[in-house]
Order: C-alpha cells, then structure tokens, then sequence
C-alpha cells in the first residue's frame, strides 16, 4: 500500500440505507423551503423527525462534514489560483511551513510528481494573489507554478454513498 | 476572460454579506433552517427565504446541500488528472470530461512550457487505486483524438507526456476559502 494520506486508514461509516439515502440526496441539493427537510423525507417515505435525527447523528459521527449553501468563492468577491512548488525532499518540511504561514494559503496537498506541492490562494484581488505568489517565491526561493482558473467546465463533488 | 476575479455585477449589499458570513459555516439541521437566520439577521424568514432564492439564481450559492468526508464513505483515493489538449478542442472537450460522473472539478488552466504543458485538468475520486485508474483510461478514450503529441524538449531534459496524475498523499493544509469579516 502506499503510505497515502493520514485518513487512508480513517474508519468507514456503518450507514443504513436510509442514511445512504439520505446522503445521496443532500449531495444534490435541497429545495429553498421553509422546511426542506419535511419534503426530502416525503420523497424517503420517512418523518421530518427521523430525518433530522439522521442528519445530526451523520454531522455528529463527521460522516458529513457541513451543511448549508455552497457559494461560488469567486462570486463572493475574491480572487484565487492553483500553484504548485516542485520542492526538493530534503527541504519538503520547512517549505510546508513557509507556505502555510500565508493566510491566504487555504488549502496545500502533497502530490505525486516533480511538482510535489500543489496549494490554493485566495485573497481579495488578483493583484493581492500574485503578491502572495511573488512572497512565496522570495520566502522558499523556488518558482511558484502558477495555473489559474481560465474556464471552469464543471464543478460538484457527489459521491454516492 | 477574467473568471479569476468576480464580476462587479454579483457585489453582495451588506444584508447579503451578513448572510454569507452568518452560513458560511453551515445551517442548523432543525425543521426550520432559515426560521434560525431570520432571527439572528432580524427579518422575516419569508425575506431570508427569497434572497436565498435570489443568491442562487445569480450563481452566488450554487446549492444547498450536504458535503460528506471522502473517506468516511470509502473515497480514499483521488487523483488530479492533467491532460494536454490542443487548444481548438479543449472547450469541447473539456465539458464532455466534466460531463463524467466520477469528475468532480474540470478546468482550464495555463500551460508553463517547458516545465508544464497540461491545460485540462480533471479531478477523480475512487474506492481503490484501480478504480482511480480506470477512470484515468475513461478520460483518455474520450479525449484520444485530441491530445498533443510533443517531441520531447531535450535541451530542458524534460519528457513531455500527453497526460499524467497526481495523487495526493497528504493534507498539509485545509482552512477552506471564507469571506472575511
């Protein structure tokens, strides 16, 4: 096996078929209602009761891990990227740390390739964002790899449980 | 073709950013969701109600919905596909691959020649390593006809392929994207 990520050995849930209902169809989307969860167990054959004691056991037990509206982070008004460093082992922990302490570092993977560390910044404009690129370069003394966004043709992780 | 920063069409008024900054890190399960976030912005759940409806009519919540961890349902694997696509087909291209069920994330990006010449990026999620796998081969039927051949750049050292993946071994940050207050 290979040494993959720190969940690799994260527990699998034990999930009724309810619950994976339940998963599959809040995956998808809920409709705007004043009780939305009245309908979905409508569409379960199941009770709004039932269904909240579900989804909060599912909050509890991290089997979900939010609820509530997706937005769209550029429409909220900020400016973002995907840049990866190519940085060499010997060095791998020191430049995590360097590249992490950037506030607008929001997310950093390790990945298979040449280019071993592929992390998102976000800030409130693109001119802030490619400061944040320039100061990553001056802090590692690497060159930032850097792919924003040109078009997005899909975006909507679903999973079925 | 500036995606990468927001059109100043979707600016948010200050009620709107109350409610981001208010939901952004979920809503309650209870029978009455947006009954909660009238109370806490001091309006009506009828007006929370539509200017949900209008947030995402303008594409800013794309949906309301659940997120589950990966692993907890047995997604222990993802690969970040990156193809090299010539460039008169990748838009076409690229919303047939994002048309896959098992993609989840599908763009364009730029190419960096000499170091990096992939455009399309696709991201998959799987089970097993083999089932990541496959997906990859699924993804390279369909864009067969349309992948870029190079030679390979010699002077650079560099073996130029037509597609690669990137799996990730570790999480070394995840503080997700929020609005600031």
């Amino acid at each position: 096996m290979d040494k993959s990520s720190r969940h690799a050995h994260t527990e699998l849930a034990e999930l009724s078929l309810l619950d994976k209902r339940l998963i599959n169809l809040l995956q998808r989307g809920l409709p705007i209602t004043e009780r939305p969860f009245l309908e979905i167990a409508e569409q379960l054959n199941s009770s709004e009761d039932e269904v909240l004691e579900r989804l909060n056991h599912l909050m509890s037990s991290k089997v979900l891990t939010r609820f509530g509206p997706m937005f769209d982070a550029v429409c909220l008004g900020g400016a973002f990227t995907l840049a990866a460093l190519a940085v060499p082992e010997d060095r791998f922990e020191e430049v995590t740390q360097q590249v992490n302490s950037f506030d607008e570092v929001a997310h950093n993977y390790r990945r298979t390739h040449h280019f071993n560390m592929w992390f998102v910044v976000g800030a409130e404009s693109e001119a802030e964002v490619n400061q944040v690129i320039s100061d990553i370069e001056d802090k590692t003394s690497l060159p930032v790899l850097n792919t924003p966004k040109l078009e997005e043709f899909y975006v909507q992780l679903y999973l079925p449980a | 073709m500036s995606n990468y920063t927001s059109p100043h069409n979707l600016q948010l008024s200050s009620l709107e950013r109350q409610f981001v900054l208010l939901t952004q890190s979920g809503l309650p399960i209870v029978a009455q969701p947006y009954q909660y976030v009238a109370e806490q912005l001091q309006i009506t759940e009828a007006d929370v109600l539509a200017m949900t409806t209008d947030l995402k009519e303008r594409g800013i919540i794309r949906r309301i919905a659940a997120v589950p961890n990966h692993y907890k349902l047995g997604y222990r694997y993802n690969g970040m596909t990156v193809w090299d696509v010539e460039d008169e087909y990748v838009s076409e291209f690229g919303q047939a691959v994002g048309r896959l069920p098992f993609v989840s994330h599908c763009y364009l990006r730029p190419r960096h020649l000499p170091q990096w010449n992939y455009n399309l990026f696709a991201m998959v999620h799987g089970k097993t390593t083999q089932e990541v796998q496959q997906y990859r081969t699924q993804i390279k039927d369909l864009l067969i006809n349309v992948l870029q051949v190079r030679n390979d750049d010699s002077d650079h050292g560099i073996k130029l392929m037509t597609n690669d993946i990137l799996t990730s071994t570790e999480i070394l940050k995840k503080t997700g994207l929020r609005l600031k207050r």
